[in-house]
């Protein structure tokens, strides 16, 4: 690494839960240097997760929302540049330019844009009442909305949706989630997972149609009423939230000209094409070496994994190992927790029982475990992780029968192939 | 004002000040303890958080719940004093707490 760290200048664009988390990670790596992190939103870094679990609930304070409290940039000498978009790259000078005509030179620049929400491509998807959910502003109008009796369609059945639908029971509103597959988490997750969730949230008392088609958002006086699904019928509803996946902030990326893919393509040190920026989080599309794939990840632990990264790399420390990609979901009093990617699964193993609310999902790829979805099964999620990243094979035998602890498939798992 | 005494691995001693009610991880990651990641900020799903605790606050500190206690069973460096720091309240019979973090 040329040059002290003291004169060298990094500048972040991005303030959210990746961009916070690296400027974090470059002064405990002990980076000197000047230090700019640049956000569009008007918060300091915040945390998502709660937003609709937690604190959509009124579970959680706002004040728990934040990464760090907002003091502790001024005091790790980071310049917090709040309200401020960045508006294109100068890779050539090595500079950013934001939205206030204000120029920000680099030696490093991290892009941490995130993601944002997918709109719905219908007729009516403007009206008044069609949420999606984000940021804090979003989620301040959906909290602002939500109350006994309020009936609200969620269009789309992932984790979002459920979570939103989850919470929205909670404070006594009706939901229905309309999905256009014919289970939940059909992208994500194993068809008993889908199950265990639908009746879980039947009995709480959601609704769901799925296999259905949106066609069009109906209104009167400019606000939503009714989503009219593609087999003529309409759901009557006050309010829609939209939960169909999010899509990259790449554009200020692609603009540049740096290599993106549906998200910036990036190596296992965090960098674009251009080895003076790197990319992290949501926005990034990332090397998996556990399952030979590229993947675009969407998930804390992956922004955080990546912050890692790209700190290591700049403050010129050896890139950290690679870890096993996770990710977890609170409905009701069921904790999921999710390891590794279904990736080619050729074989899904049950071990519990999903009738007792506690049970995982093994996915297996030939006999080495690829992912397991653990539904309030910490030691199964925990032992998951380690088997997902030793790639050896398990004994299914043990693997399915819940009287042999998971501590033990473990040890036998490293000793068969040892 | 509830004073809490972090010695990590690398030797450091941090003190740090918690709000009654919070957390021992906001308030470590707060200070920027290091070692506390608190990677999914409190929801008792990681174990990024764990600590341990001097034996004499344990009694004061409390066992961990099941979800917990399962979770560290596969942390690295479990002992018989280790907790999450997420799950640990901070209150005024805490003042002085002393932890460790492996
Ligand atoms: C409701 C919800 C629940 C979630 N639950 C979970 C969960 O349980 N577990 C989990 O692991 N993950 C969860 N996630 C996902 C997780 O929050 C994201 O993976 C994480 O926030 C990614 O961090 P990021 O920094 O890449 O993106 P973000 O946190 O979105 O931050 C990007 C920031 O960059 C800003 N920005 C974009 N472009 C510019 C620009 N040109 N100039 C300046 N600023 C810009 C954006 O405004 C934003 O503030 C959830 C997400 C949501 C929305």
């Amino acid at each position: 690494m040329s040059g002290s760290s003291t004169d060298r200048r990094v500048v972040i664009v991005g303030a959210g839960h990746a961009g916070g988390a690296v400027a974090a990670q470059l002064r405990q790596f002990g980076f000197a240097g000047p230090i700019t992190l640049v956000g569009e939103e008007a918060y300091p870094p915040y945390q998502r997760p709660p937003l609709s679990k937690a604190w959509l609930k009124g579970e959680a304070g706002s004040e728990t929302l934040l990464l760090r409290p907002a003091d502790y940039y001024a005091g790790a000498g980071i310049e917090l540049r709040l309200g401020a978009t960045a508006t294109a790259l100068d890779r050539e000078g090595r500079a950013v330019q934001l939205s206030d005509g204000s120029v920000y030179p680099y030696d490093s620049l991290i892009l941490a844009c995130g993601a944002r929400p997918r709109t719905l491509p219908v007729p009516g998807a403007g009206l008044d009442g069609v949420l999606a959910l984000r940021s804090i502003a979003d989620a301040d109008r959906l909290k602002a909305v939500l109350r006994p009796g309020l009936r609200l369609a969620i269009i789309g059945g992932g984790y979002i949706g459920l979570e939103v639908a989850a919470s929205a029971r909670h404070l006594g509103a009706e939901a229905t989630v309309i999905e256009r597959e014919s289970r939940l988490l059909a992208r994500v997750a194993c068809p008993e997972l889908s199950a265990f969730y639908a009746d879980t949230h039947t009995a709480r008392g959601v609704r769901f149609v799925l296999g259905a088609g949106v066609e069009a958002l109906t209104g009167t006086a400019g606000q939503v009423c009714g989503v009219a699904l593609s087999d003529g019928n309409v759901i009557a509803c006050d309010a829609v939230l939209v939960g169909v996946g999010a899509q990259p902030n790449d554009e200020l990326a692609q603009a540049a000209g740096l290599a993106c893919d549906s998200g910036v393509v990036v190596d296992l040190e965090a960098r674009t094409s251009d080895p003076a920026i790197f990319a992290i989080g949501d926005m990034t599309r990332r090397p998996l070496p556990l399952y030979g794939c590229t993947w675009r990840l969407e998930s804390v632990p992956n922004a955080l994994e990546q912050g890692k990264q790209a700190a290591a790399a700049i403050t010129g420390r050896p890139a950290p190992a690679p870890e096993v990609p996770w990710f977890w979901s609170d409905q009701y009093e069921f904790k999921l927790q999710i390891a590794g990617l279904p990736i080619a699964a050729d074989q899904v193993l049950i071990r519990g029982n999903a009738g007792s609310g506690r049970f995982a999902a093994f996915h297996l790829r030939s006999g080495a475990v690829v992912a397991v979805e653990a539904v309030n099964a910490p030691q199964e999620f925990m032992a998951g992780k380690l088997l997902i990243a030793s790639q050896k094979p398990v004994d299914v035998a043990q693997l399915v029968d819940t009287g042999v602890p998971m501590k033990e498939v473990v040890a036998s798992s490293a000793a068969v192939c040892a | 004002m509830t004073r809490i005494v972090f010695a990590t691995a690398d030797g450091g001693r941090h003190e740090v000040e918690a709000d009654a009610g919070a957390s021992v991880m906001e308030a470590a990651v707060g200070a920027g303890v290091p070692g506390i990641t608190a990677d999914c900020g409190g929801a008792c799903s990681c174990a990024t958080c764990h600590v341990h605790v001097d034996a004499q606050w344990l009694e004061r500190v409390g066992a961990p719940e099941e979800h917990e206690a399962a979770l560290l069973e596969f942390a690295d460096n479990v002992g018989p004093f280790s907790r999450l720091s997420c799950q640990i309240q901070v209150s005024d019979e805490l003042d002085g707490l002393a932890l460790s973090v492996p």
